[in-house]
């Protein structure tokens, strides 16, 4: 049994204790914002965030998670609209969607950390996102538009 | 055969020439669409008999809501905006006021497939005639209340007004109050006088995408969301060769250690789709997936297990020699004359290596069985073929198939394919229980459909200082041949696969012109080609676009210049109402749109290049006209480059939703710049070689180089904007290489290698 605080919420979980995070969530828990894409931390659609930190759950074990806080899609404001969520439809970002909750989660833990980006800075701290899409151009215009909103 | 004739009897547009008809039903309000009347019936007959089965059809409650039924597949187009678009303008309905439904697949729907760049095209006149066929039934609803002619009129907006008596009415009162039965023929629809661009409302505008805000908060839901009661979870256990392996024996006694196992079962697919796959059966995902790699398999790797990307390229290369194989595409005037009567003749190959779809979202589907019926979710491209292949699967009457449409995590031509479906359903036939199946990033990429590697002879004849002849011959695999065998056409020698040569029936006047294609034997066999996003114009621009550039600098004439003087709209090249309009004009338009963006012929610093080319894509019927200018730096001494700058012109006839349209090219264009300068499989001992993100490498935001993209839509008719971008980038990217280096990189990807060994070779 693993205990695990998820979106503020207490819950236990029978898997074992090396079960990637992300199949707890998303199959366990049937909260399916976050998405496998890759199973090795290459692509980021499986990002949520620990503590605060976006992180890589297809490869964090559930039991690594234990007594964090644990933050998702779903989670990231009850309304779903964090600057970033508006700024993604303002700018409408998604074409298929799927990566997108990984990149709204990467970019939300670094501007939480960066206040005052540069364009550098969040290509940054985007790169490690993969869109298949392509929604690059519309996902780096999207951050700037939340920083400067997160400014104001 | 029996699912062949089915796609050859369905209408190849997937749009019935059917009458449209109008009628009211219980607790749908206003029902309109395209339908088969019954004999000596109207329209009440056929809903009250069910035999209104329409395959384009939208409803309007008594509160004026209208729902659009898309059968189309959602995969990042954002499709069922702009098909809704289309339908709203003629029927003056609030953009507010729609709703998008996406239905069970059904077969009277015909041809449902979604690619191609065709779903626009394809559904732009039904939907806006059936748009203006809905408004005129509810002006004569509204006429039968208040004994005015029909012509004094106006609707706008869900409201119709009779300005003269100062009178309205709601659409929603009009369906309130029981709308009489109605139909009109196809000569009936066409005698509509649809309205001029510039009174249009919706169409043309950039309204926000309906399906976008899911895609922002994680509630959308993908196939792989799909959840069932009672439902155990598979994993495959792949072969060591893509293609032709079987299992001899099976050896689960350490799987049964994993916790939570429930099996496995091995596929015998009566469609040979897949062999030698396995699928182990789990409580979780994760159980599945150590369980699957548990098992001890004995296989008999079958016929292709020596194949290689190398043995494929060198079997093009002997049947380019000998000239076998070759199909027919383009035969205008006399090239054996032309080439004959030259002065100088240039030829060059062209080679482009297995690209492949990784899509973000593995193959999935979920399958069970309920009260006899089976059902099936999963997202999906061409379901056409599902409801074929899946009776003979499942072996079971095609009524006693539901399949249910469900977003895409990212198309690109890979989920035109039914092999994961047909892995889930016999293991859900085999477990006898429901299975949510899911590929694991490997199997994703080493089973998938791949891009086919492509060896393209071209040779030019020269008279009079200018191309005067050209052949083209190519091989490569045929993706139509396996994948929809009707949609083979035929040529001189046999049957032809255009979808294998589509782009190399260029819109430049040559007098003499020949193009071939002929099926790679090897390629066809170990490494089942699919069709990627853009397809054949993938690589046929790569090579005509690299050639001309190579042709120009020959005859020492600047690339814009020679392109401009061949562009001249004679002949074939004049292009015909409505789809291809202008022809060569409209080719040569975008070329100087994107050209004067881009100050072309700009003084550029030393080891820097432009490079131009245009394209057509994606068929010569229903061309997008593309042009394309990027500028390059390149390290001399290591061959290393980066794409600093790319402009874009695209004229699509009409765009519907503007900024989709852009971003569509946005997202095309940066696939055809990972194509030419990253991505690669290749193929060893039969196995596609690469496994996941690190070793097959895509492009990411820091590789994106500024972007300027001009979108025009003179109010023609609309045609694709999915695919024709990816076409026109690997081109002028070679020829910006050339014009910063004086090397020519003639393979995709362009490595940092290649033009390094270039340099100094």
């Amino acid at each position: 049994m693993v205990k695990l605080t998820i979106n503020g919420k207490d819950l236990n979980v029978d898997v074992p204790d090396d079960t990637p995070l992300l199949w707890v969530i998303r199959e366990h828990l049937q909260m399916t914002g976050t998405k496998f894409g890759c199973g090795a931390g290459l692509c980021g659609a499986c990002t949520v965030h620990i503590d605060g930190e976006a992180t890589r759950t297809c490869i964090t074990d559930v039991s690594d998670a234990a007594g964090t806080k644990i933050t998702t899609i779903e989670g990231l404001d009850e309304n779903g609209m964090h600057p970033l969520q508006k700024a993604w439809i303002a700018e409408q970002v998604p074409q298929c969607g799927y990566c997108q909750s990984g990149q709204i989660m990467t970019a939300a833990s670094f501007l939480e950390e960066n206040k005052n980006p540069s364009d550098e800075d969040i290509v940054e701290a985007m790169t490690g996102n993969i869109c298949r899409c392509m929604s690059y151009i519309r996902i780096k215009k999207a951050v700037r538009r939340a920083a400067d909103e997160m400014k104001a | 055969m029996k699912l062949q004739k089915k796609i050859a009897n369905s209408d190849k547009r997937g749009v019935s020439r059917r009458d449209f008809l109008v009628g009211s039903a219980a607790g749908l309000g206003l029902v309109m669409g395209y339908g088969a009347l019954p004999v000596g019936g109207g329209v009440k007959e056929a809903m009250a008999a069910g035999s209104f089965s329409p395959n384009i059809w939208f409803s309007m409650d008594d509160a004026g809501i209208t729902t659009v039924n898309i059968v189309k597949a959602e995969m990042g187009q954002h499709v069922g905006t702009a098909i809704a678009q289309s339908l709203a303008d003629e029927l003056e309905v609030p953009w507010e006021n729609i709703r998008l439904n996406f239905p069970d697949v059904a077969p009277q729907w015909g041809l449902f497939i979604t690619g191609g760049s065709w779903s626009i095209n394809w559904t732009f006149a039904a939907m806006s005639q059936a748009g203006a066929a809905g408004r005129i039934v509810l002006m004569e609803q509204a006429v039968k209340n208040w004994g005015v002619p029909v012509a004094e009129l106006r609707a706008d907006q869900g409201m119709i007004y009779h300005d003269k008596s100062n009178r309205k009415v709601s659409y929603g009162d009009l369906v309130k109050g029981g709308i009489i039965s109605r139909s009109f023929n196809k000569a009936q629809l066409e005698a509509i006088t649809l309205k001029a661009p510039k009174d249009r409302k919706i169409i043309g505008k950039s309204v926000a995408n309906l399906d976008i805000p899911s895609k922002t908060n994680g509630s959308i839901k993908y196939g792989i969301d799909t959840f069932v009661d009672g439902m155990v979870y598979g994993a495959p256990r792949t072969p060591p060769v893509r293609y032709g392996a079987t299992v001899k024996k099976v050896d689960d006694s350490a799987a049964k250690k994993v916790a939570g196992y429930q099996g496995h079962v091995v596929l015998e697919d009566p469609t040979k789709m897949v062999t030698g796959w396995i699928v182990a059966l789990a409580d979780s995902y994760p159980a599945a997936l150590k369980a699957a790699e548990a098992l001890e398999v004995d296989y008999d790797l079958g016929p292709n297990a020596k194949v290689s990307s190398e043995s494929i390229m060198k079997e093009a290369e002997e049947m380019i020699k000998a000239g076998e194989g070759g199909r027919t595409f383009v035969d205008d005037g006399d090239v054996k004359k032309g080439m004959a009567e030259a002065t100088t003749k240039f030829t060059a190959e062209y080679t482009t290596s297995l690209n492949l779809h990784m899509p973000l979202e593995p193959m999935n589907a979920t399958v069970w069985e309920e009260d006899d019926i089976w059902h099936v979710t999963t997202g999906n491209q061409f379901q056409t073929v599902l409801a074929g292949v899946l009776p003979i699967v499942l072996g079971v009457d095609p009524s006693a198939i539901v399949i249910k449409q469900v977003a895409l995590g990212g198309g690109f031509g890979r989920r035109l394919e039914a092999d994961y479906v047909v892995v889930a359903a016999l293991a859900a036939k085999g477990a006898k229980k429901p299975v949510k199946m899911i590929y694991d990033r490997a199997a994703d990429t080493q089973f998938d459909y791949p891009r086919s590697q492509v060896l393209q002879s071209l040779k030019a004849g020269i008279k009079d200082g200018k191309l005067d002849s050209m052949t083209h011959d190519a091989v490569c695999t045929w993706a139509t041949s396996r994948l929809a065998p009707a949609f083979l056409a035929d040529a001189p020698e046999g049957k032809i696969d255009y979808f294998a040569i589509n782009g190399a029936d260029f819109w430049y006047s040559v007098p003499n012109h020949r193009v071939r294609v002929a099926k790679s034997k090897q390629g066809d066999a170990a490494a089942p080609a699919g069709n990627l996003r853009s397809v054949a114009p993938g690589y046929t621009f790569f090579a005509v676009e690299s050639f001309m550039d190579e042709l120009a600098h020959e005859l020492k004439i600047d690339p814009l210049a020679f392109r401009m003087s061949m562009l001249d709209a004679a002949g074939k090249q004049a292009g015909s109402a409505p789809m291809s309009v202008g022809g060569a004009k409209r080719l040569a338009g975008v070329l100087k749109a994107a050209t004067d963006k881009a100050e072309w012929g700009k003084k550029m610093a030393e080891g820097s290049g432009m490079g131009l080319s245009i394209s057509s894509a994606q068929e010569r019927a229903t061309p997008t006209w593309t042009a394309c200018v990027v500028e390059v730096d390149v390290n001399k001494t290591s061959g290393d480059y980066k794409v600093k700058k790319m402009t874009i012109a695209i004229d699509v006839g009409t765009a519907v939703n503007p900024d989709a349209v852009k971003a569509q090219v946005e997202g095309s264009a940066l696939w055809g710049l990972s194509i030419a300068t990253k991505e690669e499989a290749i193929m060893e001992d039969g196995a596609i070689q690469q496994t996941n993100f690190d070793t097959y490498d895509v492009l990411r935001m820091e590789d994106v180089p500024e972007m300027e993209i001009i979108v025009l839509s003179p109010g023609e008719y609309p045609v694709g904007c999915g695919e024709p971008g990816v076409t026109v980038v690997a081109p002028a990217i070679a020829n910006a290489i050339f014009n910063a280096t004086g090397v020519r990189v003639r393979h995709l990807p362009m490595t940092p290698e290649a033009i390094k060994e270039a340099l100094t070779g």
